[in-house]
C-alpha cells in the first residue's frame, strides 16, 4: 500500500479553481518531485497535503487513516481531531522560507514539539537535537538564534526541526528559493542524502537538474492538472507533452 | 526661569524683602518647597494606586477585548469595534464623570446610597476600560505582524492553538508591543491627572488645590516634576524590558 494516496482532488479559492483534478499517490521510500510554472497549484497541493488548506473534494489517505474522503454529496469530510493528530505525526513540512521559530534558539526550535507537544524528555529532546545538528553540519549552532545564521543555514535547521518528529514523509516546497544561489548546493546535499537513507520525500523545486538527479519520480503539473509523470529520464529527458517541452526549454536555457 | 519670579512672589509675601538671597532661600523658599513636597508625596499614593491598577486590569482585558475584536462571531466584534471606538473617540474625563454618575443615572441609586468607596471603585474601573480599548488595538497590531507563517509551521508541528498562541504568538506578540505599551504607560502616569475630574485625592488634585490657597504656580511646578521623574522612572525600566528581548529579531 502507498505511504500516501491523493485521489481527485478539488481545490478553488472563491472562483479560482485551482487544483482541478489532481491524483497521485507517493510510496514508501519514494522521492518524487513536482515541478511546473508558478501558479500551477504545486504550493496549494502541498498544502492540502499538510492540513494547512482543506480541499473541496477529494480523498487524502495516510497508510490505514483517510484526512478527508468524499462523501456522497461530492463533497470532501475531514476526519475526527484523533485521527488528524496521527497523521500529522506522519508528515513534516519544509517551507520555501524556513518559519522558524525567531524567538527560541536553534535546539529550541527543534526540540520544542517533542517536549511540548509529545512529552518527551528535555534530555531525549535535547540528544535528539544535537544528533541532528550534527548531521546538519550545525553543531556549534545549538544555541545561535535564525536570525544570526545564514538562509542556508536556517532552511537546514528547519530540516532538523522538521526530522525531530521521525515523520514518515517530508514535503519540500522550494526548499531553495529563497535562498542566494550560492547558498542552494548545501539544502540539495542534504536532501540527497536524506534520499540516500531512503527517507520518503515530496518536492517542489525549479532545479531541474537536482531534481533528475534525486527523484525517483517527477510530476510535471500545469494549470491545476498533472500533465505528465513518470521516471526524470522521461519526463525531463524526453517529454512528451508540449506544455512539459515548454516548461523545459523555458527553464533549461 | 519660570521659578524665579514664583521664588520673588514667595518672598515679597513673607515681608523678608530686606534679606540676603541665600537667606530668603534657607528661610522661607526651602522650608515652602519641602512643605509642598510632602503634602504632594500624600497624595502620591492616589496617583500611584490609579496607575498600578489601571495597568493590572486593563492589560488582561485588552488581551480579551482583541479577541472579541477577532472573533468568527460578527455579533462580538461589532459591538465590540463600536466599543473601542467610544472608549477612543470621547474624553476619558468625560467617561470618568459618566461612570461615577452610572448609578443616579441609569439606575436611580442616590450617590449617598453608594459605598464608600464608589469614587475610587469608579475612577479603577473607567480607566481600566478605556486603557483596556488602547491596548486591545495595541496588541490587535503587534500580533498581525506576525507572519502567518508561524501559525502554519506551529500547526504542522501539531502545537494546537492554544499552544500556538502561548509559546508561539504570545512571546514574539509581547516584543512587537512594548514600545507602544510603554507610550501607554506614560500617557496613563499623566492621564492620572484626570482623577481631579471627581475630585480623588491625588497628586495633582492637591497640587491644584494649594496653588489656588497660596496663588502661586509653584505646587503645580512641584507636581510637574514629579510626573515628569515618574515617567522617566518607567522610561528607563521598560527600556530595560525591551532590551531584554533584544536577543532576537525577525
Ligand atoms: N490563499 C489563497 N487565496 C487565493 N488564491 C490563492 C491562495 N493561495 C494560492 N492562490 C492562487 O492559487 C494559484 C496557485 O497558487 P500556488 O499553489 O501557490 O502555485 P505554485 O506553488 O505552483 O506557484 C495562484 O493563482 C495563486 O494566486
Ligand atoms: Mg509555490
Amino acid at each position: 500500500m502507498s505511504l500516501l494516496e491523493m485521489s481527485n482532488i478539488k481545490k478553488s479559492f472563491k472562483q479560482l479553481e485551482v487544483l482541478k483534478d489532481i491524483s497521485l499517490h507517493v510510496n514508501e521510500g519514494e522521492v518524487v518531485s513536482i515541478i511546473g510554472p508558478s501558479g500551477s497549484g504545486k504550493s496549494t497541493l502541498l498544502r492540502c497535503a499538510t492540513t494547512l488548506e482543506t480541499v473541496d473534494s477529494g480523498d487524502i489517505r495516510y497508510l490505514e487513516d483517510y484526512l478527508c474522503r468524499t462523501n456522497s454529496g461530492g463533497r470532501a469530510v475531514y476526519a475526527d481531531k484523533a485521527v488528524q493528530r496521527r497523521i500529522k505525526e506522519c508528515f513534516g513540512l519544509v517551507f520555501q522560507n524556513f518559519n522558524l521559530f525567531p524567538h527560541y534558539s536553534v535546539k529550541k526550535n527543534i526540540t520544542a514539539a517533542l517536549t511540548l507537544v509529545h512529552k518527551k524528555s528535555k534530555a531525549e529532546a535535547n540528544a535528539k537535537a544535537a544528533e541532528l545538528l550534527e548531521k546538519m553540519g550545525l553543531a556549534d549552532k545549538a544555541g545561535a538564534y535564525p536570525c544570526q545564521l545564514s538562509g542556508g543555514q536556517q532552511q537546514r535547521v528547519s530540516i532538523a526541526r522538521a526530522l525531530a518528529l521521525n515523520p514518515k514523509i517530508l514535503f519540500f516546497d522550494e526548499p531553495t528559493s529563497a535562498l542566494d544561489p550560492e547558498l542552494t548546493g548545501e539544502i540539495l546535499k542534504v536532501i540527497q542524502s536524506l534520499a540516500k537513507e531512503k527517507m520518503t520525500m515530496v518536492i517542489v523545486t525549479h532545479e531541474m537538474l537536482f531534481a533528475r538527479d534525486v527523484s525517483d519520480r517527477v510530476i510535471f503539473m500545469d494549470d491545476g492538472y498533472i500533465i505528465e509523470e513518470g521516471p526524470p529520464k522521461e519526463v525531463i529527458d524526453n517529454p512528451q507533452s508540449e506544455r512539459t517541452k515548454t516548461f523545459l526549454n523555458r527553464i533549461l536555457e | 526661569m519660570g521659578l524665579y519670579p514664583v521664588f520673588l512672589s514667595l518672598v515679597s509675601a513673607t515681608g523678608l524683602a530686606g534679606a540676603t538671597w541665600w537667606e530668603k532661600l534657607v528661610t522661607v523658599f526651602l522650608p515652602e518647597l519641602w512643605r509642598i513636597v510632602k503634602l504632594l508625596l500624600g497624595g502620591l499614593s492616589g496617583t500611584g494606586m490609579i496607575f498600578a491598577l489601571t495597568l493590572l486590569f486593563s492589560i488582561p482585558l485588552g488581551i480579551l477585548v482583541m479577541f472579541c475584536r477577532r472573533s468568527r462571531f460578527a455579533p462580538l466584534r461589532v459591538l465590540t469595534t463600536f466599543y473601542i471606538s467610544v472608549m477612543r473617540g470621547t474624553p476619558l474625563m468625560l467617561q470618568l464623570v459618566v461612570f461615577y454618575y452610572a448609578p443616579y443615572y441609569f439606575f436611580k441609586i442616590m450617590m449617598n446610597k453608594m459605598p464608600e468607596n464608589w469614587l475610587f471603585l469608579a475612577l479603577i474601573v473607567g480607566f481600566s476600560i478605556n486603557y483596556a480599548a488602547y491596548f486591545a488595538e495595541i496588541f490587535r497590531s503587534g500580533l498581525s505582524s506576525i507572519a502567518v507563517g508561524q501559525y502554519e509551521a506551529a500547526n504542522v508541528l501539531d502545537f494546537g492553538r492554544m499552544r500556538t498562541f502561548l509559546h508561539i504568538i504570545l512571546p514574539q506578540m509581547v516584543k512587537n508591543v512594548l514600545p507602544s505599551v510603554t507610550n501607554e504607560m506614560i500617557t496613563l502616569v499623566k492621564d492620572t491627572s484626570l482623577a481631579f475630574t471627581l475630585s480623588y485625592v491625588e497628586m495633582f488634585t492637591l497640587a491644584r488645590q494649594e496653588s489656588a490657597l497660596m496663588v502661586s504656580p509653584m505646587p503645580l511646578f512641584v507636581a510637574g516634576i514629579f510626573y515628569y521623574v515618574a515617567n522617566l522612572v518607567v522610561a528607563f525600566v521598560m527600556a530595560r524590558v525591551e532590551k531584554k528581548f533584544d536577543y532576537y529579531h525577525v
